[in-house]
């Protein structure tokens, strides 16, 4: 094969053609301002808004389309969601807890480090079973009258774990604790219920729409209210203020509407290739270890370690294959991926892992070669390691 | 990771994979590094009655600067005195193959390699 192929879905997806057609029109021609209601182009732009904010809010079961609040992707909508609900609850609730799990994505932990830190917070890291589900236990023995708000992921970017959102969403309704849902690796790709959080995060380009939107759902009943974290014209009802850049919201809104529509499809398409990958795997290759639970999972991410050969080589061997490991190697830090720590049985196997990532657009024959080609690399690179025999 | 052609080039082809017997009295063996830490290289010389190393093997668990490390001080070595491949610094190979800031470690882990190769080849040899 004389091409790249593409399997780092979860770092972001190609924008589908479909997606694309739908926004073109809303840079050149229907270019209005979405806020200028006082003429037909402004109202022509608010529309196609307000509809793509439609779409958005039936992809994830939000009864009103108002609660949905436009960002410029999945970090801002974590950071809106945590810092806002924090800073305008945070002195008067009472309530001085913030609980994550310990695999949330960057942005969550860095927001609620930092909110922890200035605002005299206590954070509390909810650990992973080695599984990669959070342990239901801990949060039960930890959410409590003094915890404001509990973050957890609905899956995870890394090893595409599915999390116990209802069970994590009984607590914390039962104890009157807001519960965030970082959903951005979740929504499109398997069914999501608004209704069940508080504050959801949701990506454009993780469903195949464009870079640079986002979305957060916010509770409208009854009303959840949050501070902004920057100021200007009040627009999204003064939560997010700036002009929104309506192709991009056309162009997310358009992404839900087909990732609702050919969800059931594509997950019996990917499941397909994941079960091929994985028995190919692990009959050619001993000693490969699944991250994550087998079962409680997203079909298209796989994450697989490799005792004895190191992530970044089995990358480097794979030039044709986009593909990504939780190897230390391939940061800046010198420290394999903490998710990869939390669910690795030994530290040498979170340096061995490699994530494998299949989309819309993966075909049978790309899935075959990339089979062939992994195996071909780890058994080469094992043969020349001190830690194989 | 951006690499340099001559790090692309060791990690596609390298020369000396392999083992000599660590029993004999003329191979000196070294393994330095953690699983725990992503890298270990395993070094291996073999000194002829010249008092030069005439052979070199390696094994590597690590990146592909890693790899490329061993690989160049595998070939480095070879018809060195114990003096002279002592004397290769994790400098001269990380400047030969370019390595980017990051991976300088890779060229420390190296000449830690040799010198504690030759140290276990001076010992046995000691012992006797």
């Amino acid at each position: 094969m004389d091409r790249t192929i593409y399997m780092d879905y979860q770092a972001t997806t190609p924008c589908d053609k479909r997606v694309l057609e739908q926004m073109l029109p809303y840079f050149c021609e229907k270019f209005g301002n979405p806020h200028s209601s006082s003429h037909s182009m402004g109202r022509e732009a608010k529309l196609a808004v307000e509809h793509a904010r439609q779409q958005i809010a039936k992809l994830i079961n939000a009864s009103d389309s108002e609660s949905i609040v436009f960002t410029s992707g999945a970090t801002e909508s974590n950071n809106l969601a945590l810092q806002g609900v924090v800073r305008f609850y945070g002195d008067r609730a009472n309530r001085s807890k913030i609980i994550v799990s310990n695999i949330e994505h960057k942005c969550v932990l860095e927001t609620c480090y930092t909110l922890a830190k200035d605002g005299g917070f206590e954070l509390i890291y909810a650990p992973v079973e080695k599984n990669g589900l959070v342990d239901l236990n801990f949060l039960d023995e930890h959410i409590d009258e003094k915890t404001l708000l509990v973050s957890v992921m609905a899956v995870n970017n890394e090893i595409g774990t599915i999390q116990p959102i209802d069970a994590i969403s009984a607590m914390c309704r039962q104890r009157g604790v807001l519960f965030h849902c970082d959903a951005a690796q979740a929504v499109g790709k398997i069914p999501v219920d608004a209704s069940m959080v508080d504050l959801m995060s949701i990506s454009g380009h993780k469903i195949y729409g464009p870079k640079g939107i986002g979305a957060l759902y916010v509770r409208r009943k009854p009303r959840l209210r949050l501070s902004p974290i920057f100021y200007g014209g009040g627009q999204e009802r003064g939560v997010r203020s700036g002009t929104l850049a309506t192709p991009l919201c056309v162009g997310i809104g358009a992404a839900c509407e087909l990732a609702g529509k050919e969800m059931a499809d594509e997950n019996a398409r990917l499941n397909r290739f994941k079960e091929f990958f994985i028995t190919q795997i692990m009959q050619n290759l001993e000693k490969t270890y699944l991250n994550g639970d087998p079962d409680k999972r997203i079909p298209g991410c796989l994450n697989f370690s490799f005792e004895g050969v190191e992530g970044e080589a089995i990358m480097l061997g794979l030039p044709d294959l986009c593909i990504s490991s939780g190897s230390a190697c391939t940061s800046e830090i010198l420290e394999p991926s903490y998710v990869l720590r939390a669910v690795s049985a030994r530290e040498d196997l979170a340096h061995s892992s490699v994530r494998i990532g299949l989309g819309r657009f993966t075909t049978e024959e790309e899935v075959k070669y990339a089979v062939g080609r992994i195996i071909e690399v780890v058994t080469r690179l094992r043969s020349m390691s001190p830690l194989w025999r | 990771m951006e690499y340099s052609k001559k790090v692309m080039d060791l990690y596609t082809n390298p020369e000396n994979v392999g083992s000599l017997d660590e029993n004999s009295p003329d191979v000196g063996t070294s393994v330095v590094g953690a699983p725990s830490c992503g890298d270990v290289i395993k070094f291996q010389i073999k000194v002829g009655e010249d008092g030069r190393i005439s052979e070199a093997r390696f094994k590597t668990f690590g990146c592909g600067a890693a790899i490329a490390s061993s690989a160049l001080i595998s070939s480095w070595v070879k018809g060195k005195t114990l003096d002279e491949a002592q004397k290769i610094t994790n400098t001269s190979v990380a400047e030969y193959l370019s390595l980017p800031p990051v991976k300088a470690h890779c060229s420390v882990l190296a000449e830690e390699a040799i010198g504690k190769a030759i140290e276990d080849y001076k010992a046995k040899k000691g012992a006797k």
